[in-house]
């Protein structure tokens, strides 16, 4: 697979928050920020990256019927080394994302990417996959941090704004509500940017139709 | 302490519902609630894997890592424990009831990477409403209850939702994530 491929179905025709709905509790949970979508991201993009690479190397050593336990372990090893590291030299961000970032290891995305990708595809292509993935993940996350922090405490990345807020936003309820729009939104988009897809491969099937005609 | 037995009923199964206040066990919530039979059966099956994994990481964690200096293993420790009696309890049920597994089993194997179990492995250990194995068992069982309500509440919506006229950019995820989160609203007051 081409790595500009891998790219776009991370980012976006792929996207594991928006498209895939994978991954739904952190993006709940820790959206009320822009900066706790920043944090979140980058930790799942690093245990994706290193999970899928190993298990990608192993994937004709482990048996087909031992697989999960053994992709879980591998990614709890990820997991933990990450913990340790946040622990140490970042611990507000740790601080923040706090029961979560242990709860990675029971990501959807990880096992997902794991089993769908990772036991099929060469090393490259595979570490290349997670980091698209991952960066798809930060990049819905932080989208709806920014908007649910806006419209919930009337700042951006922890700056003040303005001191007008809706309480509705930071809230649970606010997070569900933020969510399905923000599918509703990408489903839109993605299904006019199908349609254009569609024409141009239309119009250039008749114009080929057209020279071959004129020839 | 047994008087903080109620609080810690309350907190789990309604002020800090799992579900809807907390965001762990979104996967299921969203994918087993189309009918209220089987999420009533995935509810069950979450609360008894909930009440067995506390009863055991609790004490793994307070009586053996914590001497040993191994804090830092919990979290493949949590994850092994719960993949493997997950396996146990799948393989008893098989062999002891067959309409108990036909009821659940296909739930089982879903379980494992359910957020709400390694969720409240973590959550006990660090609540500060948990003092003893009781109370985390306590918890444990309330929040699996809690769990149970929020999903059968979700699919007898979900189940009316199928008469709906809804407009085409909503269907399927984003409707029921509206809806959840009128639900997430009414457990918002407690």
């Amino acid at each position: 697979m081409k790595a500009k491929d891998i790219a776009l179905d991370g980012l976006f025709r792929q996207n594991p928050t928006l498209k895939l709905v994978l991954g739904t509790c952190p993006t709940l949970a820790l959206t009320t920020a822009a900066m706790n979508g920043v944090g979140m991201g980058l930790a799942v993009t690093f245990v994706l990256i290193f999970s899928n690479a190993i298990i990608s190397l192993l994937r004709n050593v482990i048996p087909s019927k031992v697989r999960i336990p053994a992709y879980i372990l591998i990614i709890a090893t990820f997991v933990t080394i990450t913990r340790m590291v946040l622990n140490k030299f970042l611990p507000s961000i740790s601080a923040s994302l706090g029961t979560y970032l242990p709860l990675i290891v029971v990501n959807c995305i990880i096992i997902g990417r794991a089993e769908a990708f990772a036991s099929k595809n060469p090393v490259l292509s595979s570490a290349l996959d997670g980091l698209f993935m991952g960066l798809g993940f930060m990049f819905a996350l932080t989208l709806m941090g920014i908007f649910r922090e806006i419209l919930g405490s009337g700042s951006v990345f922890g700056v003040k704004l303005w001191d007008f807020s809706i309480g509705f936003f930071v809230q649970p309820a606010g997070a569900l509500f933020t969510y399905a729009i923000f599918i509703a939104v990408y489903s839109l988009v993605y299904s006019a940017f199908l349609r254009a897809a569609n024409e141009r491969k239309n119009k250039d099937g008749l114009a080929v139709k057209g020279a071959r005609g004129n020839a | 302490m047994l008087e903080m037995i109620p609080v810690i009923i309350f907190t789990a199964m309604l002020s800090q519902n799992f579900i809807l206040v907390q965001f762990l066990g979104i996967c299921p919530f969203l994918g087993v609630s189309k009918n209220t039979d089987s999420a009533f059966g995935m509810g069950m099956a979450v609360t008894v894997v909930m009440v067995i994994t506390t009863l055991i990481t609790y004490p793994i964690y307070n009586y053996i890592l914590v001497p040993l200096g191994f804090e830092y293993m919990e979290i493949i420790v949590f994850i092994f424990v719960i993949a493997s009696l997950v396996q146990i309890i799948e393989i008893i049920l098989k062999k002891t009831s067959k309409s108990l597994y036909e009821a659940m089993g296909i739930y089982l194997p879903l379980i494992t990477t359910n957020c709400a179990v390694l969720g409240v492995a973590e959550l006990v250990l660090t609540s500060n409403l948990v003092h003893n194995l009781l109370d985390a068992c306590v918890y444990g069982l309330f929040g699996g209850l809690g769990f149970t309500l929020a999903i059968v509440l979700m699919s007898g919506m979900r189940e009316k939702l199928d008469s709906a006229r809804v407009p085409k950019p909503l269907e399927g995820f984003p409707i029921t994530m509206i809806l959840a989160c009128f639900m997430a609203m009414a457990f918002g007051m407690f």
